[in-house]
C-alpha cells in the first residue's frame, strides 16, 4: 500500500469527505493536558478524528503517547482543554463510558485474556445472551459462529474457535481484537503500537487490517512510534515529544522523509555527532551521523512552515 | 510471546492449512482442566477397591461421599475464586464463624433457629463482601487479606463464643424452635435403595451443577475466567472486574454457610476452635480437580473430583485398616503428583 493509492480513495471518497463537509469531527482534542502529581505528562495537545480517516500518533518512548490513549480511552481523565465526542465536550469515568460512546481501544499487550478460548475473547464485556433472569445464559453456538464468520472477513481463517487465544501468533490476535471492535460498532477505534512486536510481514497484515477498518467508515487512531508504518496508512500526523505536540500535519503538507526527520529531532542528531567526535575514534559513525544532521536540516525548515 | 515465532502467519493460513492438523475428540477431552483428577480418582478408586473388601459397598461409599461432599462444597466456591485469580485462607475458620453466629445469637435471644441461620446467611456473605472489598481496594494480595481475616475470625471465634456463652464450646440449640425443621433442612438423609445418603451429598451436586452452568454458560463466567487470567484486559474490555471479584468471594461466603449450618445441626453445638487448617484443604481440592494457583483455568467440576479424591482417601484408608497416621502424608504426595500430571496433561494437550 502506497501513498499513491491512497490520495486515490482520498479524491474518490471527495463527496462525502468529512474533512470538509461534517460540521463536527466524530473525535477531537483540544488544548489536552494531564499531569500526575507535579510530573507533566501531556499538555496542549490538539487533534481530531473523523469518519473513514486515519490519524497517526507519533512519538518515541515517554513521549506522552500512552497517556493520550488512556485518556481517550477513559483509563485516565484529562486535567485541561476539552474532549469532544461529536462535538460533546466529554469526560470518560471508566473504559466502559468510551465504550459506550463508540471508542474502542486495541491495546498492544492487553488485548485478549491468553487462556481464554477466541470466542469468548471476542465477545468479552458484550456477550450475547438469551433466556430470562436469573436463567439468562450466552447464546454460546450464535457467538461462534459470528466470531468465525467476522474473523473470515477479516481475512484470518481459523479452524476452531475454542481453541485458547494465547495459540494464535502476535498479528493474529491483533486483528482478532481489532475484528471485535468493528463487529461492536465502534465509531473511533485506537490502535496502540499494534506492529511494535511483530515482524515486517506481520506487520503489512495489521496495517491492512487498519485501512479495511478504515474503509468500513471508522475513525481510526494509530499509535506509533515508526514513520514508515504511519505514513503509508495515515491521513493526519500528530507528532508528540516529551508530553507536547511538536507538530500537526495533513498527509498532503508532508513527505515521508520529513516525518522521519521531525522523528528524529535534528537537535539530538547533532548533539550525538558532537558527542562522538569528543571520543573520538568511531570516524564512520560520526560520517553518517553527520550525513544524518545535514538530511535533517534540509527538511525541517521545510516541514516547520507547515504546521498547523 | 514466543509463539509468535513458532506458529504461522495470519495471511498465510489457507484453507486447509497442511501445518494445522486436526485435533481429534480425544485430544480435546485431554486438554479439559479436570482430566488429570479424573485419571487420578479412578485410579485411586481401583486402589481402594482392590486392597478393600468393604469399600465398594454401597454403604461405604455413601460414607466416603459424605466426607467428599463436606469438602466439595467449599471446593466450589473456592474453585470458582481460584479461577478468577485469587484464594482465601479463612474459608475453614469462616465455616466456624458461620455456625457460631447462628447458635449463639439464636440461643442468647432465645429465638427461633431460622432466625440464626439467617443472620449467619448475611455475616458469610459479609465476611466475603469484606474480604473482597478490601482486597480491590488496597489492591494487595489475596494472601495477605485473607490471612489477615483468617487470624481475626479465629480469634473472634474463640473470644465470643466465651464471652456468651461461657465456654469453647457453644451452647446446646436442640431445644429451640425450628431446631428439627433446620435440622430436616441442613443435616438429614435421603434413604436410597436402603442405603442412607447424607444431604449435604445432594447440595454439594447442586452446587456443582450451578457453578458449571454459571462458568460455562453466563456472562459471569466469561468474566470470572477474564478476570483471573488478566485483570487489566478485561477491566479494558467492559468487564466489572471489581465487582467479579467481590461476589466470587461472597459466593465463598454463601459456600460456607451452608457447610456452617450443617456442622451446626448435625450435632446441636459447635467447637469454637474447629476449622483452622480446612482451609487448605478445599485448596488442595481445586488444585487437584485443574484449577490453576494463577487463576484464569480450572472447572467446578474438576474441584469436585479433587474432593472425591480427598474423600476417598480420607475414608478409603480406615475401609483398607492401616494406620490413619499416614493420610497427610498421602495428601501432599497426591498433590504433587496431581499437579504434576495436570501440567503434563495440559501442555501435551495444547501442543498438539
Amino acid at each position: 500500500m502506497n501513498a499513491q493509492q491512497i490520495d486515490q480513495q482520498t479524491l474518490l471518497k471527495n463527496e462525502k469527505d468529512p474533512l470538509t463537509h461534517t460540521p463536527v469531527h466524530l473525535l477531537s482534542l483540544e488544548g489536552v493536558g494531564k499531569h500526575y502529581g507535579n510530573i507533566i505528562a501531556l499538555r496542549d495537545v490538539t487533534m481530531a478524528v473523523d469518519n473513514g480517516r486515519v490519524t497517526c500518533v507519533l512519538g518515541d518512548n515517554g513521549a506522552g503517547k500512552s497517556t493520550l490513549i488512556k485518556i481517550i480511552a477513559g483509563l485516565h481523565q484529562h486535567d485541561e482543554g476539552t474532549l469532544q465526542v461529536m462535538g460533546d465536550a466529554r469526560k470518560f469515568n471508566s473504559p466502559r463510558d468510551a465504550l459506550d460512546a463508540g471508542i474502542a481501544t486495541v491495546y498492544q499487550d492487553l488485548a485478549v485474556v491468553p487462556l481464554m478460548p477466541i470466542w469468548r475473547n471476542f465477545f468479552l464485556g458484550s456477550e450475547l445472551t438469551s433466556g430470562f433472569g436469573p436463567f439468562k445464559s450466552m447464546d454460546v453456538q450464535k457467538m461462534k459462529d459470528i466470531t468465525l464468520k467476522e474473523l473470515a472477513e477479516m481475512g484470518i481463517d481459523l479452524r476452531d474457535v475454542d481453541q485458547p487465544i494465547g495459540q494464535l501468533s502476535g498479528g493474529e490476535r491483533q486483528c482478532v481484537a481489532i475484528a471485535r471492535a468493528v463487529y461492536f460498532g465502534a465509531k473511533v477505534l485506537i490502535l496502540d503500537e499494534p506492529t511494535a512486536a511483530l515482524g515486517v510481514k506481520q506487520s503489512g497484515v495489521v496495517l491492512r487490517y487498519i485501512l479495511q477498518a478504515r474503509d468500513r467508515g471508522l475513525g481510526v487512531i494509530f499509535i506509533t512510534h515508526n514513520p514508515h508504518h504511519a505514513f503509508p496508512v495515515g491521513d493526519r500526523f500528530l507528532l508528540l515529544k516529551r508530553g507536547k505536540s511538536i507538530g500537526y500535519y495533513d498527509k498532503k503538507d508532508i513527505t515521508l522523509d520529513e516525518l522521519t526527520a521531525q522523528m528524529a529531532g535534528g537537535a539530538e542528531l547533532a548533539e550525538l555527532a558532537h558527542e562522538l567526535e569528543q571520543l573520538g575514534g568511531h570516524s564512520d559513525a560520526l560520517e553518517e551521523v553527520k550525513a544524518e544532521v545535514a538530511g535533517v536540516a534540509d527538511a525541517a525548515p521545510e516541514s516547520a512552515t507547515k504546521r498547523h | 510471546m514466543a509463539n509468535t515465532t513458532t506458529l504461522p502467519p495470519a495471511g498465510a493460513s489457507a484453507p486447509g492449512d497442511e501445518r494445522v492438523g486436526r485435533r481429534s475428540p480425544v485430544q480435546k477431552f485431554l486438554a479439559r482442566p479436570e482430566v488429570g483428577a479424573l485419571v487420578g480418582a479412578v485410579v485411586l478408586f481401583i486402589f481402594f477397591a482392590s486392597v478393600s473388601q468393604t469399600f465398594t459397598q454401597p454403604n461405604a461409599l455413601a460414607t466416603v461421599l459424605y466426607g467428599s461432599s463436606t469438602i466439595g462444597i467449599m471446593a466450589v466456591g473456592v474453585s470458582l475464586l481460584m479461577i478468577g485469580g485469587e484464594f482465601d485462607l479463612s474459608t475453614g475458620v469462616a465455616v466456624i464463624s458461620s455456625a457460631l453466629t447462628a447458635s449463639l445469637f439464636s440461643w442468647n435471644f432465645s429465638l427461633n433457629a431460622w432466625v440464626g441461620v439467617t443472620l449467619a446467611l448475611v455475616v458469610s456473605l459479609g465476611i466475603g463482601f469484606i474480604n473482597g472489598w478490601i482486597l480491590v481496594k488496597t489492591k494487595l494480595p489475596s494472601f495477605i487479606v485473607t490471612l489477615a481475616t483468617f487470624l481475626m475470625l479465629t480469634g473472634l471465634n474463640l473470644a465470643l463464643t466465651r464471652l456468651i456463652g461461657g465456654s469453647v464450646s457453644s451452647p446446646s440449640i436442640s431445644k429451640l424452635d425450628g431446631f428439627e425443621s433446620a435440622r430436616a433442612v441442613f443435616a438429614s438423609s435421603v434413604s436410597i435403595g436402603g442405603v442412607e445418603v447424607k444431604i449435604t451429598v445432594f447440595f454439594w451436586i447442586i452446587l456443582v451443577a450451578v457453578a458449571s452452568w454459571i462458568l460455562l454458560r453466563t456472562r459471569v463466567g466469561n468474566w470470572i475466567f477474564a478476570v483471573g487470567g488478566d485483570a487489566n484486559a478485561a477491566r479494558a474490555v467492559g468487564v466489572p472486574v471489581t465487582k467479579t471479584k467481590i461476589g466470587l468471594f461472597m459466593a465463598v461466603g454463601f459456600c460456607g454457610w451452608i457447610l456452617g449450618m450443617h456442622n451446626l445441626f448435625a450435632f446441636d453445638a459447635v467447637q469454637s476452635g474447629e476449622g483452622v487448617g480446612n482451609e487448605f484443604l478445599y485448596i488442595i481440592a481445586a488444585v487437584i480437580g485443574g484449577c490453576l494457583l494463577t487463576g484464569g483455568y480450572g472447572s467446578a467440576v474438576g474441584g469436585a473430583i479433587g474432593a472425591f479424591i480427598f474423600g476417598m482417601a480420607n475414608k478409603g484408608i480406615v475401609y483398607a485398616q492401616w494406620n490413619p497416621d499416614w493420610f497427610k502424608f498421602f495428601l501432599g504426595l497426591m498433590l504433587l503428583l496431581a499437579t504434576i500430571v495436570n501440567l503434563i496433561v495440559k501442555r501435551r494437550a495444547e501442543l498438539k
